[in-house]
């Protein structure tokens, strides 16, 4: 019998298995994908968002704990918690060395990611990179790995773990701990926790995974109906516009489309919906997927002219292109005249101002509802480009309640052997909206205290054992 | 999905220079492994990869294989996304296309042909050149130039050498007009140089090396081409010691085995020995999504020609003063004059054209970037 079972193959998986392995446990790790798709969420992940007094190898200037605090705060609207939040942002003030024994490299913040050399330190070749640094050190230092390893349920006594079971097969361990992502690739619970709007659509039908395609929240759920305690809306994720064109699952980062805030975006009656220019992009882009979820067909049309093109990320497809706005809207499907007439008003609303799309500039429409309040430029210089937009979901923040030692709750009754990290706890941190790079903190920090956490309580012996042979 | 169908901006493309061009693509929008090397910082300098620029970044790349085991698209991903194998496929490519004269490009088409081709037709003019038999002893012992008299040694070898050089600065300057980014400052100068002599991006930006046969860091491969790539410096620089000998100072071979040449060629034998037998053991043990396994033949065959090169010429010295002398001299100035006659149509350019390439990025990343990408 191991000591510590850790299922889940991702970050906060990784985390856990090292972390109590490097304490002294037997650690077996089950990851339901093969292993060519190991690492879920992870894999797309590019950086760790830390606090830091000083410069900081590859991060500039300092970002306080205070004002880390105050961006949480601000994007989560106070759904958070202030104790785990500040435990998980002092964290990554020194986690990074434990990173790099691991074998994880850090790089400069990337060419085209503004504002980020401050508070995001990248991870070297992305967070595929991270997790197969962290599989070899795993490997390295004795954790047993199974791959195709999909729990389905785990044996629990009194909020206790006694084993966890792969069909028939049942393992046993003296603690455990999940860490098994998100249930965002389970189209059925998703179209369940959106329900159906005022049109009579199912929204999630719409939804597009920007994440992996096993991350079916079998365990999230077997362990709310067994009477684990959850928090967090089901509803709530970080949900991103994407283009429409990106496949239904693992689409990653590059499916993203970066000239929102450069043109309008109009949805499927070819009518704008919200501000485009409300702020900068990367404090931005995490509330677009929701916007677009919220619109007729849950589709919306980012149109561009010419001015945009070399001034954001290029995005992986190109867009429909036309020399003609009319001739644009008819490529893209939309009604012409009100196409034309939504540009027109827009177009006419610009006050000209002096453009710069890297400060909050003074380029603004006026008697337009919504407002456009920065970078409105009038879209006048051929070609034009609109690109399609779907929301895409990188992961759910309903999840598990947790106390600061990662336990599982039942009944309000932290388990003494069952721990839980990453996106199946996120949501106790992050209730709702999104950080760049909060996701690998949390898991990280969360990943490492369930780890140690379960190797203690597996040292501890009173603990899973007495049930097991039973 | 399609995704060759929505690729933009290249004018006509082949099929493997598209296939740069779509992986380009994707890899702009996602940007993960820019510290790997220096073909993804020129990527973001472009958001549309044409011709010129799809050769100029598979020269640029190493193929260490970083970026592939990093890659969240790689296969299986329906994105297949597999840079080290689109950029290797290119520069096969670049070799025959740039290669002059341009009928020539079709050696690299059959490289055991074109090996086999050279390497006989070497050997059978060193068997049959010597007017007395190879296998009778020769006064002094050690005498090359009984069989092969001086001057017609220097002529032949000359000759081809002049040639090659000539083949390959007419491909390589034919490359660098294609993508111009302007001339070279010094620093530019010095650091490209820097580059090409450490085999800088061999390092994989961490320090750590590159990826051999899965996703664990090594620097043998670095280290294998190194005592390749001096090897071969240390035995041209034996040779042109042994022309100062013979023409300024009137010393003539045999040469002492402490002597200058012999210490230089010996040194730089065992580099050529040891290096291209660790290169091909590496090369064997390749992870198979690595790199273009129809140049497979161009690698190995390269190997075992340096190879051969360095273990008839450490053997030559080893026996030089018995009867094998003759066949062996024989063995190592067919192998030498393969090599020669190889070089602008082989495995050899890379090194030219990849030298160009790393140039052209030194020269670039001084110029500001006509982009302005304000995103996330």
């Amino acid at each position: 019998m191991h000591d510590v079972l850790v299922i889940g193959g991702g970050n906060a998986a990784l985390c856990a298995a090292l972390t109590a392995c490097e304490a002294g446990a037997s650690v077996l790790l089950l990851e339901s994908s093969p292993r060519e798709w190991r690492g879920g969420n992870s894999q797309h992940t590019r950086n760790l968002r830390c606090m830091h007094d000083a410069p900081q190898d590859v991060l500039v200037e300092a970002y306080p704990e205070d004002e880390y605090w105050r961006d949480l705060l601000g994007v989560t609207g106070g759904l958070t918690d202030e104790k785990l939040a500040r435990l998980v942002i002092r964290s990554t003030a020194s986690c990074r060395d434990w990173m790099r024994r691991h074998g994880v490299h850090f790089q400069p913040s990337l060419s085209g990611a503004l504002h980020t050399a401050r508070t995001n330190a990248f991870f070297m070749g992305g967070g595929k990179a991270l997790v197969n640094a962290y599989y070899r050190s795993a490997a390295r230092l004795g954790v047993e790995i199974r791959y195709d390893a999909s729990v389905n349920a785990l044996e629990l006594r009194d909020g206790e773990f006694v084993a966890a079971r792969i069909g028939d097969e049942r393992i046993v361990a003296r603690s455990c701990v999940v860490a098994a992502g998100g249930f965002e690739s389970d189209r059925e619970w998703l179209r369940e926790a959106w329900g159906q709007n005022e049109h009579g659509e199912w929204p999630a039908d719409n939804f597009l995974i920007r994440g992996t395609r096993f991350n079916r929240g079998v365990l999230l759920k077997h362990l709310i109906e067994s009477g684990a305690d959850a928090i967090g809306d089901p509803s709530q994720s970080h949900c991103v516009a994407i283009d429409a064109r990106a496949p239904l699952y693992d689409g990653g980062i590059c499916t993203r489309v970066d000239c929102v805030s450069l043109g309008i975006m109009l949805n499927r009656n070819a009518e704008r919906f919200y501000d485009e220019g409300e702020d900068f992009w990367p404090k931005r882009y995490a509330i677009w997927g929701r916007l677009v979820a919220r619109q007729p067909g849950q589709i919306g049309y980012a149109i561009i002219d010419s001015k945009a093109i070399g001034r954001f990320m290029p995005p992986v497809f190109p867009g429909v292109r036309a020399d003609a706005l009319d001739d644009l809207a008819r490529k893209l499907g939309l009604e012409e005249a009100r196409f034309m007439r939504t540009v027109n008003d827009y177009n006419a609303a610009c006050r000209f101002g002096r453009f710069d799309h890297t400060v909050l500039d003074d380029c603004r429409t006026e008697g337009l509802t919504p407002a456009k309040t920065h970078w409105a430029l009038p879209l006048d210089t051929p070609p034009y480009y609109g690109y399609a937009l779907r929301p895409g979901i990188t992961f759910t923040y309903l999840g598990l309640k947790v106390n600061e030692h990662a336990a599982v709750h039942f009944g309000g009754r932290p388990s003494c052997n069952l721990f839980v990290a990453g996106e199946m706890m996120a949501g106790n941190v992050l209730g709702k909206g999104y950080l760049a790079g909060i996701g690998m903190s949390i898991g990280t920090t969360f990943g490492r205290i369930a780890g140690m956490q379960a190797a203690q309580a597996a040292r501890s012996g009173n603990a899973g054992s007495r049930y097991a042979d039973e | 999905m399609q995704m060759s169908d929505n690729v933009i901006g290249t004018n006509t493309p082949t099929d493997s220079e598209a296939e740069v061009a779509r992986v380009m693509q994707i890899c702009n929008a996602c940007r993960y492994c820019e510290g790997f090397c220096a073909v993804f910082p020129a990527m973001t300098r472009r958001i549309e990869f044409g011709k010129a620029d799809a050769h100029y970044l598979a020269n640029l790349c190493h193929n260490c294989g970083s970026c592939l085991h990093a890659c969240q698209y790689a296969p299986p991903h329906e994105f297949a996304v597999n840079v080290p194998q689109a950029m290797a496929r290119l520069r096969g490519k670049t070799y025959a296309d740039y290669a002059w004269p341009s009928c020539m490009g079709a050696c690299y088409r059959n490289a055991w042909g074109t090996l086999a081709l050279a390497l006989l037709a070497s050997l059978l003019l060193f068997a049959l050149m010597p007017a007395a038999s190879v296998f009778q002893p020769v006064d002094p012992p050690g005498n090359f130039f009984a069989f092969f008299p001086h001057g017609t040694l220097v002529w032949l070898f000359g000759t081809i050498f002049a040639f090659a050089a000539v083949a390959l600065g007419v491909g390589v300057s034919r490359f660098w007009q294609e993508v111009s980014p302007g001339t070279p400052s010094a620093p530019a100068a010095s650091e490209a140089m820097r580059n090409v002599l450490t085999l800088k991006y061999l390092d994989g930006g961490h320090g750590e090396g590159c990826n051999n046969e899965d996703d664990a860091f090594s620097l043998w491969r670095r280290n294998f081409h190194h005592l390749t790539f001096y090897g071969f410096l240390l035995c041209f620089a034996a040779t042109l010691v042994a022309a100062v000998y013979h023409y300024l100072l009137g010393i003539h071979a045999p040469y002492a085995l402490t002597s200058v040449p012999v210490l230089l060629g010996t040194a730089g034998g065992i580099g050529l020995m040891v290096g291209p037998a660790g290169l091909l053991w590496c090369n064997l043990r390749r992870h198979p999504l690595h790199g273009d396994p129809a140049q497979h033949t161009l690698d190995r065959g390269f190997m075992l020609l340096l190879l051969l090169t360095s273990a008839s010429g450490l053997a030559l010295l080893a026996w030089r003063d018995s009867t094998a002398m003759g066949v062996l001299l024989v063995t190592h100035l067919g192998a030498v004059m393969a090599f020669f006659l190889t070089l602008p149509y082989g495995k050899f350019a890379h090194g030219i054209y990849r030298s160009a390439a790393l140039l052209k990025w030194a020269i670039e990343k001084r110029q500001t970037s006509g982009l302005k990408l304000g995103g996330d």
